[in-house]
C-alpha cells in the first residue's frame, strides 16, 4: 500500500479576459491563501494581451517568492503560425513548468527536454495514453472533466508511479473550443474587430434557453458550463484514490473565499455540507457535479 | 487529391465506390467509431463483404476506429484495430494516444490516419503522432481558414485531408463536450453527438420544441423547417436576444476551393456523413468526383457548375451551405 498524503489545491488560469490591474490584485491576494500551485497564462484566445509573457513572470516570480509552485499554462486551441511560435517562445523561456493545453505543447517540450503537465483538453481517456505521456515527460495530468469517479479509480490503479493526478473541482467547466469568437457573434462583431469586449464579462456571456434555463457560458472561443462544478463533497474520495492536486478555477469574485472552503475541509474533518448554501451563493449561476457520477455533466447529484 | 466517402451500411459504400470514390471509410457497429448511431455501419461479415467490393474495383477501404477508449473498456478498441487489421483494410482512422500506441506496435505495417477527433490542428502537434506512431496522413480540424491549411501543410510530416462537404463542426473536434455536459455521452466516450436517445419533440401552442436531455434546443413556428436538435445549432438566448448563437443549421460546401486546397498539397478531400443515406452519398461522391476532375484538367479556369452546386444544395443540412472556418469572415 502507498502512503496517502493530503492532496495539494491548485488555482487554475485564469479563463477569462481581465485588465491588468484586476489581475495584479487578484494574484496579490491569491499569494495569501492555502493554495499550493497556481497556475498563470492566457489559454483561451491569442488576441488577448493585456498580460505579456513577462509580466505572467514578473507575477509567477512573486508567487515563487511567497511560497507557491508556479506553472505556466499554454494556449489550448492553435491555428495561427505566429501561436505556434509564441507557444515555442514561451516554452523555451519559461522559468517554470509548463502546462501543456494541446499536444503541440507537449511534443516542443519533449524536442526540449523539459517535463511538463497537462491541463483539461489534453485528451487521456485511458491509462495507455497516461503511460505514453509519461514516456514523453508527463509529471501530472489533469482527468478530463467529462469523466467519473469510476474511471478516476481504474486509472489510479494502473497510473505510473511518477504521475500526478489532478482534478478539476470548481469552476465553470471548459467545453468546447472553436475558430469562431461567440463573445464576438453576441455583439455583432467580427471576430478580427472583437474590441475585446470578453473585457465585459468577467465571469463570461451567459447563454440561456428559450425557456430562460441558464445553460452555457460563452467565453470568446471557448464555451463552458453555466452551472460551476463543485467537487467539495469529494474531498474523502480525493484522498481515498490518491489524487494528489485539487484545482479550483477563478471567478471574478470570491475565488479566495473558496478557496478557504476547500482548505478547511481538506485541513479539518468537518462535513463539506457546512459551505452548500455559501458555495451555491458563489457559482454564477448554480453548481453541478454530474459528470463526477457518470451522469450528464449539468445534473446536480446528491 | 483523393476523394474519400462515407459509408454507414453495404449499399452506401457501393454508391460511394461506382459513384468514383477512391476510397470510402466505415466504422464498426458499437461506440469504437465516432458515428456511433442504431442501425448503422459494419458487423465482421458486412465488412469482409464491402472490402471486397471496394477492393475488386479498385477502390481502398479506411476503418475510422476515432472515439477514446476509456480504461475498463480499452481491449474492445484493441479487438476492433485487430479486426480491421484482419479484413485487409487500407488504413486506420485513429484518434486516441493509447490506441495508436498500440496499432502502431501491434500492426506495424498497417497504414495509420490520424482522425479529425484527434484535434491536431498544427505542425507540432503533427510531428508528435508521426514521430511516435509513424502516422501517415492526418485530417484536419474544421477550424483552419485557408491560409492556416496552407500553413500547416507546408510543416506537416504526414499527408493532409480536409472536409469538403458535410454537416459541419463548429467546434474543434476531439476536445468538444457539449453533449455530454447536456446527455452525460459525448463523441469522445459514446461516439456521437446530441444521441437521439436524448431527443424529444413535441407540439405546443408555442411551436414545436425540441429538447435534448430535457433542454430546451429549439422552438419552430409555423411553416419553419426543424432540424434535428444538434445542440451547437440550437436557437438560443444571449443579452435578450434569441437567434443561433454558436452556428446555424448549415452544410460545409468547399466546392469553390477545390483549386485552392490542390495548390496548397492538401492530399485528400472528404465527405462527411456516415449517417446519411445511399442517395446522398451517391449524388455528393458523383458531384465532388466530377468536380475534382475538372479542377485538376485546369484548376486555371475553374468554376463551380451550377448543376453540381443545386444537387449539392438539395443534400445539405438546413439547406444552407458555408465555407464555414475556410473563410475569415464566418470565424
Amino acid at each position: 500500500m502507498s502512503m496517502k498524503s493530503e492532496p495539494r489545491l491548485a488555482l487554475g488560469p485564469i479563463l477569462y479576459y481581465w485588465p491588468k490591474a484586476q489581475i495584479d490584485d487578484f494574484y496579490r491576494r491569491v499569494a495569501d491563501t492555502a493554495v499550493d500551485i497556481v497556475y498563470l497564462g492566457e489559454t483561451v484566445c491569442s488576441k488577448r494581451r493585456i498580460m505579456r509573457t513577462r509580466d505572467w513572470i514578473r507575477i509567477g516570480e512573486q508567487l515563487q517568492a511567497q511560497g507557491k509552485t508556479v506553472i505556466l499554462s499554454t494556449l489550448t486551441l492553435l491555428e495561427a503560425a505566429s501561436e505556434l511560435s509564441a507557444l515555442k517562445r514561451l516554452c523555451v523561456e519559461s522559468p517554470f513548468l509548463i502546462e501543456a493545453n494541446d499536444i503541440a505543447a507537449v511534443q516542443i517540450l519533449k524536442e526540449l527536454g523539459k517535463p511538463f503537465v497537462t491541463g483539461p483538453s489534453v485528451n487521456i481517456y485511458n491509462s495507455r495514453t497516461l503511460k505514453k505521456l509519461s514516456n514523453n515527460g508527463l509529471l501530472r495530468w489533469t482527468l478530463p472533466v467529462e469523466l467519473s469517479v469510476t474511471e478516476l479509480a481504474e486509472f489510479q490503479q494502473h497510473r505510473p508511479g511518477n504521475v500526478e493526478t489532478e482534478v478539476f473541482a470548481w469552476g465553470r467547466l471548459p467545453l468546447s473550443y472553436s475558430a469562431r469568437c461567440f463573445t464576438a457573434r453576441a455583439e455583432n462583431l467580427q471576430k478580427d474587430d472583437c474590441q475585446f469586449r470578453c473585457l465585459d464579462h468577467p465571469d463570461g456571456l451567459l447563454l440561456s434557453t428559450q425557456e430562460d434555463e441558464a445553460f452555457l457560458c460563452i467565453n470568446g472561443i471557448q464555451l463552458q458550463s453555466a452551472r460551476t462544478v463543485n467537487l467539495l463533497g469529494e474531498i474523502d474520495r480525493f484522498i481515498e484514490l490518491g489524487v494528489d492536486v485539487i484545482r479550483i478555477s477563478p471567478q471574478s469574485r470570491n475565488t479566495i473565499d473558496i478557496i478557504e472552503c476547500f482548505a478547511q475541509v481538506l485541513n479539518e474533518p468537518q462535513s463539506p455540507k457546512r459551505f452548500d448554501t455559501e458555495l451555491e451563493g458563489w457559482a454564477p449561476t448554480r453548481v453541478c457535479n454530474g459528470y463526477w457520477y457518470g451522469d450528464a455533466g449539468m445534473e446536480r447529484l446528491i | 487529391m483523393e476523394l474519400i466517402c462515407p459509408a454507414g451500411n453495404l449499399p452506401s459504400l457501393k454508391a460511394a465506390v461506382d459513384s468514383g470514390a477512391d476510397a470510402v471509410y466505415i466504422g464498426f457497429q458499437d461506440d469504437t467509431n465516432a458515428r456511433h448511431f442504431a442501425g448503422l455501419n459494419f458487423n465482421h461479415k458486412r465488412a469482409g463483404e464491402g472490402v471486397a467490393y471496394a477492393h475488386q474495383r479498385g477502390t481502398k477501404v479506411f476503418v475510422a476506429i476515432n472515439t477514446f477508449p476509456q480504461v475498463s473498456g480499452f481491449e474492445r478498441w484493441q479487438q476492433a484495430v485487430d479486426k480491421a487489421a484482419g479484413l485487409g483494410v487500407d488504413a486506420l482512422i485513429l484518434a486516441d494516444i493509447g490506441l495508436l500506441d498500440y496499432a502502431s506496435e501491434r500492426w506495424p505495417d498497417l497504414r495509420l490516419h490520424l482522425s479529425v477527433q484527434a484535434s491536431a490542428t498544427n505542425p507540432a502537434s503533427l510531428r508528435f503522432y508521426h514521430e511516435n506512431f509513424a502516422i501517415q496522413r492526418a485530417v484536419l480540424p474544421r477550424v483552419l481558414s485557408v491560409k492556416q491549411v496552407e500553413q500547416v501543410t507546408r510543416e506537416s510530416p504526414v499527408e493532409i485531408e480536409v472536409f469538403g462537404f458535410g454537416s459541419l463542426c463548429v467546434m474543434v473536434e476531439g476536445r468538444c463536450l457539449l453533449s455530454s455536459y447536456a446527455t452525460g455521452k459525448s463523441p469522445n466516450t459514446f461516439g456521437a453527438c446530441s444521441p437521439a436517445s436524448a431527443v424529444r419533440w413535441k407540439e405546443t401552442p408555442r411551436g414545436l420544441e425540441s429538447r435534448l436531455n430535457g433542454v430546451l434546443i429549439d422552438r419552430y413556428g409555423d411553416g419553419e423547417n426543424a432540424g434535428y436538435p444538434t445542440l451547437c445549432k440550437g436557437r438560443f438566448q444571449v443579452q435578450d436576444k434569441i437567434g443561433y448563437a454558436i452556428e446555424e443549421p448549415t452544410s460545409l460546401n468547399t466546392l469553390s476551393l477545390l483549386p485552392e486546397l490542390m495548390r496548397i498539397g492538401v492530399s485528400a478531400l472528404k465527405i462527411e456523413g456516415r449517417q446519411r443515406s445511399p442517395t446522398y452519398v451517391k449524388q455528393v461522391t458523383r458531384v465532388l468526383r466530377a468536380a475534382i476532375d475538372a479542377a485538376q484538367r485546369d484548376p486555371e479556369s475553374f468554376t463551380p457548375d451550377v448543376a453540381w452546386m443545386d444537387a449539392l444544395q438539395k443534400v445539405s443540412e438546413g439547406t444552407q451551405s458555408t465555407l464555414g472556418a475556410y473563410a475569415r469572415p464566418w470565424q
